[in-house]
């Protein structure tokens, strides 16, 4: 009976076993199926049936592993292959072989951008059950990865890029060759509005990269479909206008005008005056959190929810006027130039700044941080453009001295760093994606007919917006944006309806705004701090510690075995190798900490991949 | 009826008055004193009798008027307001004798009348009168007019009437005051020293012996302050003390039970041979005579080679004082010096005093009994034990504040350039004598040393610069900076300015690239503009230290985060309490719970930066705050639950099976109840292959032995 199932040998079986362990649960409907198991198990063609099922869930286990090794162990492969594609000719329809059997393979370099767990903290030992719950969160981290990994397949467009003929320098590159050479799409987006009796504009682009707001400081704020070149609306507000930003939408338009902030629509209808911000000189949005972030000449730092229109905090900064603002768009933490050469980062929960860094000897001019919140760049009244580490170091890492010293910054969404001086823009770009952008020489620079008074990349757009006392110029950067974007996310090209839907989507994903901290993982992590009170409140309460590890109680023997001096022997047993266990331990650590302390720290702070560009 | 009722009982009153105030024994011619006290009485009590009109009936005194049995002794009254009643009148007689009353009167009488003077003698008369007539008389009363001798009333000399007056009745009453207060404090001190005394900690014992040993150094060198030759000689003094002190005893001769023993080892012992020999040559050190003049020959050119060596001068100093014409400069400069330093010091009253004394007195002999007396009063002020606490720390704190720093601060670097140099500048001399000590200080005992500094100071004084008093008081106070513990107050200065520097440099990074290169559109300066620029910028930016205040803000905010003790003194405890008394320092510190050093800072490396360490408490709302089952620390948790879930973060596949239900119904299907087979369980034995199949590893022992029984059977 028993050797009716395994006639291939011993060692299928064993994985039979195996496969029968991981095999799909069979539900409760599934009764055709497992009823014939059930009733004649010796019959033959069920078995192969059976086989067939059992090969299936078994497939995504050897994935890209089984595929590797196709290549080293080749010798052994081509047999199970054949036994594989057997069964696979009669499941397809057509008949027709699937040239590629089994998943498609995934980059394991890739897969690790994907991974979440830190595997850095070494864990205690855990139990066993525990150690189950592990197991399987890690397999998942696995599982989830590799598909990330794969669907990466999916984003089919490239960067755009900019090289010089065989050591060309590309910063001599004009806009107009850039215009030339690329394709009539492309050269549309290169243009210049000559606006010259509203004085500087600063300008912002919606966070699809479709439309733009421009706002002169005398007054004139419009916003238009920068890609169809169609007007929305344009509006003179009769009073001089400091800063505009999108609200969530295209559709809601923030203007900090001279006294109070307004809010329009993309019709040019003031929808509300909100005069509890006053005197606003910056605006930032935070999209996640709908906060829109004001800075006032009084010095308060003033968080509004547009989706409630309730302030949510107004901080005071105790550091006069604030006329430096960004945020930093990986954890939605508020950034701060002061006249003191110091920058602040602010979270609505906290009344205190988080953090604060010099920066600067001289006052800060602009700051911009960059979108996977690495680096923030800063330049400031000595003239002088650095660009800092922001992942807890907060250390720069290089810096510039400019002739005349940045006014305006901004980054790209791949890295590349802009900066206004005087009536010059300068690009400056970086060696891959996650790298800083090298100060050596610039990437791409141009002159305007007016000082610069606002500057932007275009997200998903080779195009970086400046205004300036001239108007506005749309400039075209090979290799500033993204190529692909997130259809659900950020879609250029989306309809009404689907921004309506995803607008209620988006609402009902808000984040609350206390949440925002320098780490935004902190929220998967577990409040120690509470757990420990909370332990000890426990305690207090019941007199005793209910997690304590009970003593060594002997079991009584029995046959006179069970003499006192026995037990007293073996409890001291116990303790002995208990004590042992500690001694083991506390040497292990001291080794540890031996072979740590030998090992140069270079200089006293966390070694970053970048060091090796520095010196 | 009350204004009628009153006037009877005065009538009653003036009735009953009669049978009292005069007796029958009483002689009626009375004297008008009598009658008119008698007046005074009745009148006293009619004016009483009226005030009781006023219908408030005031509680009266009984009065006795008759001789009674039982007298009741709450009844006894006085008579009147003014007469009280005393003791002693109980105790005298009722009846006065009217016989002494009138021997009294008489007695009274005559003393009221005046003797009238008879007149003198002619030949007395003439006596007192007498004229001047022969020479001699004339020259004695010269003599008596020249020492201010009494001529016709020879009871006091003027200078003893003055010295009478002088001490009024509040001066004595003031002096002996004086008097009480120093017996007083001597009785407290004597009583204090007793007390010490009894104290048995030896610890104790030693820290006030070196205390004392300490302010007799300090005196000392206050008193070389003020005359050279004074402390010279004390010292040489106390050295031959100690010399003899130590002729006399066998302190270090080795031959003590525990010495003989070291000598016994010293033969393998390197310590104990080391140890014997120092006794030994401290023994021949003390009992050495004191060799004078012995290095007086090498005293110029020792200086000169080295400058880090001054070889003992005192000496010389002693004996060649009256000698060496250089020495005596050296020495009236010192003692003007003193004199000048000591002027303020005078208290106020004393030269008050001296002005009005020196304005009275114009007589020579006066003004050398001030001039005494002046001296004494210094003398007395040298013998203070620390005379310089007035008038220095105002002089010279100012001066301190600098100038012993830099001198502190310069001394290494100049202390090797020293001999090379040429000593111009009075700071580097200053700088050269400091070193000077410093490596005799660590030569020799500070008793030893002392006069070499005068002798430095001379040479100062010998080279030029006038006598100042500021130079030697840095000096001074730098010393005991250094007796103090050793150059303690740079360490923390050190540190900071570490730091400083590394924050600058953190801010002047160079851009790692060297110059920029030519970009065609920018107009780039020339490398002189820009540092020209460079050099604006820095100007621009002088006055506001961004820098320091930074540092300063990120200390404060370091200070705050500090966690801080409990304080759980009890006021009153152990000590006297109340409104308005603050517990003691040293019962706060007993009481003070030092909390437990929290974990290091995040920014502790970072000097540029300031990290809060508030907790975001609104965060960590959210966050989760107890384990469940399986896990026995948080972070086996929180790496259970680092995977995001949504669909945000995954691929839609992932997603699903990220958030696949553990168990799965389809409606329109029966759910059938559990059978034994589908847990493991044998319901009948034809099944057991299919339970075989399904479970094949967790078979017990007794499972196989059936199946075997069951494929047997």
């Amino acid at each position: 009976m028993e050797t009716a199932p395994k006639p291939g040998g011993d060692a299928p079986p064993k994985k039979n076993k195996l496969r029968a362990k991981r095999k799909k649960p069979r539900r409760y409907w599934e009764e055709e199926e497992t009823a014939p198991t059930a009733a004649g198990a010796s019959l033959g063609p069920p078995r192969s049936k059976k086989r067939k099922q059992e090969f299936r869930p078994q497939r995504p286990k050897n994935t890209y592993i089984q595929n590797k090794s196709r290549v080293s162990k080749k010798p052994q492969i081509p047999k199970k292959p054949r036994e594989r594609r057997n069964p696979e000719p009669q499941r397809t329809l057509s008949g027709a072989q699937d040239p590629f059997p089994g998943p498609a393979p995934a980059p394991v370099e890739a897969a690790r951008k994907f991974r979440r767990i830190d595997k850095s903290k070494k864990l205690l030992h855990s139990k066993s059950k525990a150690r189950s719950r592990l197991e399987a969160a890690e397999a998942e981290e696995e599982e989830a990865s590799l598909r990330a990994a794969r669907s990466e397949l999916l984003l089919a467009e490239e960067p755009g890029f900019l090289e010089g003929e065989d050591g060309e320098d590309t910063a001599k590159i004009r806009q107009t060759d850039i215009v030339e050479a690329v394709d009539i799409a492309s050269a549309a987006k290169h243009f210049d509005l000559n606006l010259r009796q509203f004085g500087p504009y600063r300008l912002n682009y919606s966070r699809t990269g479709r439309h733009l707001a421009l706002g002169g400081r005398r007054g004139h704020v419009a916003a238009l479909d920068w890609v169809t070149k169609k007007l929305m609306c344009e509006i003179n507000v009769m009073e001089a206008v400091r800063d505009i930003r999108f609200l969530h939408s295209e559709a809601l338009l923030a203007v900090a005008q001279n006294r109070w902030l307004h809010i329009y629509d993309n019709q040019g209808i003031e929808l509300h005056c909100i005069r509890r911000c006053d005197r606003i000189t910056q605006l930032e949005f935070l999209p996640f959190h709908f906060l829109l972030a004001t800075a006032s000449e009084t010095g308060f730092l003033t968080y509004l929810d547009v989706s409630v229109g309730k302030i949510v905090t107004a901080l005071n900064a105790r550091a006069g006027r604030l006329d430096v603002m960004t945020q930093n768009p990986y954890n939605a933490i508020i950034h701060l130039g002061h006249s003191n050469g110091t920058v602040s980062l602010w979270s609505p929960a906290m009344k205190e700044p988080l953090a604060k860094i010099l920066c600067h000897r001289g006052g800060v001019r602009a700051m911009a941080v960059d979108s996977t919140g690495t680096y923030m760049a800063t330049s400031g009244l000595d003239h002088q453009l650095k660009i800092f580490d922001l992942r807890g170091t907060f250390q720069p890492l290089s810096s510039r001295t400019l002739p005349q010293g940045a006014g305006h910054l901004a980054f790209s969404q791949r890295g590349l760093l802009a900066a206004g001086m005087g009536d010059v823009v300068n690009i400056w770009s970086g060696q891959g994606k996650g790298s800083p952008p090298s100060l050596e020489k610039p990437y791409l620079t141009h002159r305007l007919s007016g000082h610069v008074h606002g500057l932007q990349f275009c997200p998903f757009e080779d195009v970086l917006g400046v205004g300036h006392n001239g108007g506005i110029t749309s400039m075209l950067v090979p290799g500033a944006a993204e190529p692909n974007f997130d259809g659900l996310e950020n879609n250029p090209y989306r309809s009404r309806k689907q921004r309506q839907e995803w607008e209620v989507k988006a609402l009902l994903e808000k984040v609350p705004a206390e949440l925002i901290c320098l780490d935004p993982r902190a929220l998967a992590e577990v409040d120690v701090i509470t757990l420990e009170q909370e332990k000890k409140e426990r305690i207090e309460r019941l007199g005793y510690d209910p997690e304590a590890k009970a003593p060594f109680h002997p079991k009584p023997k029995q046959k006179g075995r069970s003499s006192t001096a026995s037990l007293v022997k073996r409890k001291r047993k116990v303790m002995d190798e208990e004590h042992r266990d500690k001694v083991r331990q506390s040497l292990k650590q001291k080794q540890q900490q031996k072979e740590d302390g030998k090992k140069p720290k270079p200089t006293g702070t966390r070694s970053s991949a970048l060091d090796r560009f520095m010196h | 009826m009350s204004v009628t009722g009153a006037s009877e009982s005065l009538l009653a009153l003036s009735q009953q008055e009669q049978p009292v105030d005069l007796p029958r024994d009483y002689p009626l011619s009375a004297s008008e004193d009598d009658e008119d006290s008698n007046g005074e009485r009745k009148h006293r009590k009619l004016l009483e009798a009226i005030s009781s009109l006023d219908g408030k009936n005031r509680w009266k005194l009984a009065e006795r008027s008759e001789a009674n049995q039982s007298v009741s002794e709450f009844n006894i009254s006085s008579e009147g307001i003014r007469e009280k009643l005393a003791l002693s009148d109980l105790f005298q007689p009722i009846k006065m004798s009217s016989s002494l009353v009138t021997v009294k009167k008489q007695l009274k009488r005559v003393k009221a009348k005046k003797t009238v003077a008879l007149p003198l003698n002619k030949e007395e008369v003439a006596r007192i009168h007498r004229e001047i007539r022969t020479p001699l008389e004339q020259e004695i009363l010269n003599i008596l007019h020249k020492y201010k001798q009494p001529v016709t009333d020879p009871l006091l000399t003027p200078v003893e009437k003055a010295s009478l007056q002088a001490m009024s009745l509040e001066e004595a009453k003031m002096r002996r005051a004086e008097l009480q207060r120093a017996r007083a404090l001597q009785s407290y001190y004597e009583a204090q020293a007793r007390r010490q005394k009894k104290i048995k900690s030896k610890k104790y014992h030693r820290v006030v012996k070196k205390g004392k040993a300490k302010k007799a150094l300090k005196d000392l060198e206050t008193l070389r302050k003020v005359s050279p030759t004074a402390a010279a000689s004390e010292e040489l003094e106390k050295m031959e003390k100690a010399r003899m002190m130590e002729r006399m005893c066998l302190k270090h001769q080795n031959n003590g039970k525990g010495t003989k023993s070291k000598s016994f080892r010293a033969k393998y012992d390197l310590k104990s041979r080391q140890a014997m020999q120092e006794q030994l040559a401290k023994n021949r050190e003390l009992t050495q005579k004191l060799q004078v003049a012995s290095e007086s020959d090498d005293e110029a050119g020792g200086v000169e080679e080295d400058g880090l060596m001054v070889p003992d001068v005192s000496a010389v100093l002693m004996d060649t004082k009256g000698s060496n014409p250089w020495m005596c400069r050296s020495c009236t400069c010192h003692s003007r010096e003193s004199e000048i330093q000591k002027d303020p010091e005078l208290p106020p009253e004393h030269v008050t005093l001296k002005d009005s004394e020196s304005e009275e007195e114009e007589s020579p002999v006066a003004e050398e009994n001030t001039l005494l007396k002046e001296f004494e009063e210094r003398q007395s002020l040298r013998k203070r034990p620390e005379p310089s606490t007035y008038a220095e720390p105002m002089v010279c704190q100012e001066t301190q504040a600098f100038s012993s720093q830099e001198v502190l601060s310069e001394l290494k670097a100049l202390s090797r350039q020293l001999s090379k140099e040429d000593r111009q500048s009075r700071k580097q001399k200053v700088n050269s004598i400091e070193v000077a000590l410093r490596s005799q200080e660590e030569e020799k005992p500070l008793l030893l040393q002392r006069p070499e500094r005068i002798q430095t100071l001379e040479k100062l004084s010998k080279e030029g610069c006038s006598p100042n008093m500021e130079i030697p008081r840095p000096v001074l106070q730098g010393q005991q900076r250094e007796r103090n513990p050793d150059n303690q107050p740079e360490a923390p200065k050190k540190k900071r300015k570490e730091q400083t520097i590394d924050l600058q440099n953190l801010l002047t990074t160079k851009s790692p690239f060297g110059k920029s290169l030519a970009v065609p559109t920018l107009e780039e300066l020339e490398g002189e503009e820009e540092r020209n620029q460079k050099q604006m910028i820095k100007e621009a930016f002088a006055g506001d230290d961004v820098i320091r205040d930074f540092l300063k803000e990120k200390r404060e905010s370091v200070e705050a985060s500090k966690p801080k003790g409990v304080e759980l003194t009890l006021p009153g405890w152990g000590e006297w309490g109340g409104g308005g008394l603050q517990p003691s320092a040293k019962n706060r510190r007993r009481f003070l719970m030092n909390a437990p050093e929290g974990p290091p800072r995040e920014d502790k490396h970072l000097p540029n930066v300031i990290i809060s360490e508030k907790r975001n408490i609104h965060a960590a709302a959210h966050q989760v705050h107890v384990l469940p089952y399986p896990f026995s620390h948080h972070q086996q948790l929180e790496r259970t639950i680092q995977v995001p879930v949504g669909c945000t973060w995954n691929t839609q596949r992932a997603f699903q099976k990220l958030t696949t239900p553990k168990v799965v119904t389809k409606p329109g299907h029966v759910i059938e109840p559990i059978k034994a087979e589908d847990v493991g369980y044998l319901s009948s034995p034809r099944s057991d292959l299919s339970v075989m199949q399904r479970i094949p590893k967790g078979l017990s022992v007794w499972h196989r032995k059936q199946l075997k029984d069951n494929s047997a059977g």
